[in-house]
């Protein structure tokens, strides 16, 4: 057994955290604020090749493994969870897929413009009726010669608006019930294909999250990611990936809050002395660094066993159920450390508090990953 | 257009403290980069290979830990690293270490030397131009914008009060400022090919041709007397007086401190 990072996961740390200080940090407050899509962070995020990192370099991308992506979510989720997450959900809900179970024509079509960087993509399968049971798609997909038409919308849609490739889950055969669901490549483009509701949401405030609908959207048949059928089964296991990226997102989320209130604590003055001189505060501390540090051998453990082919989809779900209930405590203790100021916009831990409240939701409920655990233990 | 570009891997001196008692650096924990200057030479020659498709060697001497400094370049996109490390190289001034660089880059072709102004560890600015000294070379120093002209290069040399612009001949050896431009990030994919598919070449002695006499702490004309930290200053005294009186206060202490 080894927990040392490999050579070159020490210097892609030092990458990322040189990036994240001088580019995702700055304007992590302002993207929160005015809540826009930070599209220059995303250009230069595709420059430097975090948009590919796990996939191989003839698919466009950097040649790295699990865990190398994993640290990237992670570092640039410690100062901006906004872009930590745009990041996961392009890599790991619709490049991965694609890279997975798509076709050497589709991988050559869209993988690799993917990975590079060159396009950004997303994942639906929520649907207004159907979230924590995915299982009851509405939207329908009907075959018309060598097409099928797409009706019906989607919601919470992570990059929405922005992408311009989409994995869309559709109902081909209602009486197979989830064996009736497929899934599709989408481009943003396609006539029928249009872009709903924005959400105003209480955090992650900067990533797109909208809404979509197809009226009569026409796709060709070779966009079928996958069987017929098979749809259901490639977002389970592509949610099993997700929840990887978004584990590392809480994680790095609860490591930006703690290394902000070790900041803090050590200049904020009480009763004549530094907070930190407190036994309570010191408790907190040791609690929220070893938690932390719990959930990240959780992740690290998950991306492993992935990244080497071995089942990974119970460690996947505690690496999320574990980091999301972690980010939560971690940024509210965060915030009751910095008292009064941490209750304003002045400081970012009442920030990372709202962003990591979705973590516990997003990409499988911290009951769906209960779920999940549960049935492995009793199967 | 071959260009080499010498780098220092230094402590990050931001970060370091020195030893009140021993009067030298702490290094533990302290984390090395690449020289800034030096770093900067690196982004322009980068830039000359993605614009004119030049061929970029970086080159260091230092004690084995420099392949990290070495990696980082190649992962920003540097097509060749060479580490020139052994124990008789150990102890050099800047003496030692140009006349070590200099028979290194006698055994690589080169159209274009760039050294950092100074490292940030030492402040000599000597290497680079030594190097020139040694390869018969011309050189310019502080260089803070470079253009290509056919086969001249076109040097903006930065003093504090003004600037030259200098067209010379290649090959030539100049040193260049941090300021010079904001060097790019190691990419994603550069990180991994640096330590999946390219190579550090490791140099020792035997690789070089060069008089031994020249060479680590025997071969340094540089003796240190003495290293100490600076100490702190006091508050200074305060005058609460007229303008004129002031400038007369000022004047006698300058003379009284022979300043002027």
């Amino acid at each position: 057994m080894n927990f040392n990072l490999l050579k070159e996961h020490e210097m892609l740390l030092k990458l990322y955290n040189e990036f994240t200080e001088k580019e995702v940090k700055p304007l992590a407050e302002e993207v929160d604020e005015t809540e826009e899509f930070p599209v220059k962070t995303l250009e230069k995020l595709n420059k430097y090749g975090f948009m590919g990192i796990p996939f191989p370099k003839k698919y466009g991308g950097a040649g790295g493994d699990i865990l190398s992506y994993a640290l990237a979510v992670e570092t640039l989720s410690k100062a901006c969870a906004t872009t930590g997450v745009i990041v996961s959900a392009h890599t790991s809900l619709c490049a991965a897929p694609i890279y997975e179970f798509g076709t050497t024509e589709q991988k050559e079509k869209y993988l690799i413009p993917l990975a590079k960087g060159e396009k950004l993509g997303a994942f639906a399968l929520t649907e207004a009726n159907a979230g924590t049971d995915a299982s009851a798609q509405q939207t329908v997909a009907v075959k018309e010669g060598d097409h099928y038409i797409i009706n019906g919308s989607k919601i919470f849609i992570t990059n929405a608006g922005v992408a311009d490739i989409y994995i869309i889950m559709a109902m081909t055969d209602k009486s197979q019930g989830t064996r009736g669901i497929s899934a599709f490549i989408v481009e943003a483009e396609t006539p029928g294909f249009t872009i709903g509701k924005k959400e105003a949401k209480m955090g992650i405030r900067g990533s797109s999250t909208c809404e979509l609908i197809f009226e009569n959207c026409k796709i060709p048949q070779e966009n079928m990611l996958g069987k017929e059928g098979k749809g259901f089964s490639i977002a389970m296991k592509t949610l099993d990936g997700g929840r990887i990226g978004i584990a590392a997102q809480a994680l790095g989320i609860a490591q930006g809050a703690l290394d902000e209130t070790v900041n803090y604590v050590k200049e904020r003055r009480q009763f004549g002395k530094p907070i930190s001189y407190f036994q309570n505060t010191q408790f907190q501390l040791a609690e929220m660094e070893t938690k932390i540090e719990a959930a990240r051998m959780l992740v690290y453990k998950a991306a492993f066993l992935k990244e080497n082919k071995l089942p990974y989809s119970r460690e996947a779900a505690m690496a999320k159920l574990y980091a999301a209930e972690t980010a939560m405590e971690v940024t509210t203790k965060a915030v009751q450390l910095h008292g009064g100021y941490g209750y304003t916009r002045e400081y970012p831990v009442e920030r990372m508090m709202r962003d990591a409240k979705i973590t516990e939701i997003y990409e499988g409920t911290s009951e769906v990953q209960k779920m999940v655990i549960a049935a492995n233990l009793l199967k | 257009m071959r260009i080499i570009v010498c780098i220092k891997q230094v402590p990050d001196t931001t970060e370091v403290r020195l030893d009140p008692k021993t009067g030298t650096l702490i290094r533990e924990g302290v984390p090395s980069i690449i020289n800034p200057d030096d770093k900067s030479g690196l982004e322009a020659a980068l830039k000359l290979k993605d614009e004119k498709n030049a061929h970029v060697t970086v080159l260091t001497m230092g004690p084995p830990q420099a392949d990290v400094a070495l990696r980082e370049a190649l992962a920003m996109g540097a097509d060749k690293a060479i580490l020139l490390t052994d124990r008789a190289f150990a102890g050099s001034d800047t003496w030692a270490t140009s006349c070590t660089l200099a028979a290194a880059i006698n055994k690589l072709g080169y159209d274009l030397i760039i050294a950092g102004r100074q490292a940030i560890d030492g402040d000599t600015a000597q290497v680079g131009p030594q190097i020139a000294e040694h390869l018969k070379l011309p050189q310019v120093s502080y260089v803070e914008n470079l253009s290509v002209d056919g086969e001249d290069l076109i040097l903006k040399r930065v003093f504090e009060d003004g600037y030259h612009l200098i067209k010379v001949k290649t090959p030539c050896l100049i040193t260049t400022l941090k300021e010079m431009n904001e060097a790019r990030y190691m990419s994603v994919g550069g990180i991994f090919d640096s330590y999946r598919e390219k190579e550090v070449e490791v140099w020792s002695l035997k690789d070089i041709e060069v008089d031994h006499n020249n060479l680590g702490l025997s071969g340094s004309p540089t003796k240190v007397k003495k290293s100490f930290t600076k100490g702190a200053k006091s508050a200074g005294k305060q005058y609460n007086v007229e303008a004129k009186e002031a400038a007369k206060i000022i004047v006698d202490k300058l003379r009284e401190k022979y300043i002027i």
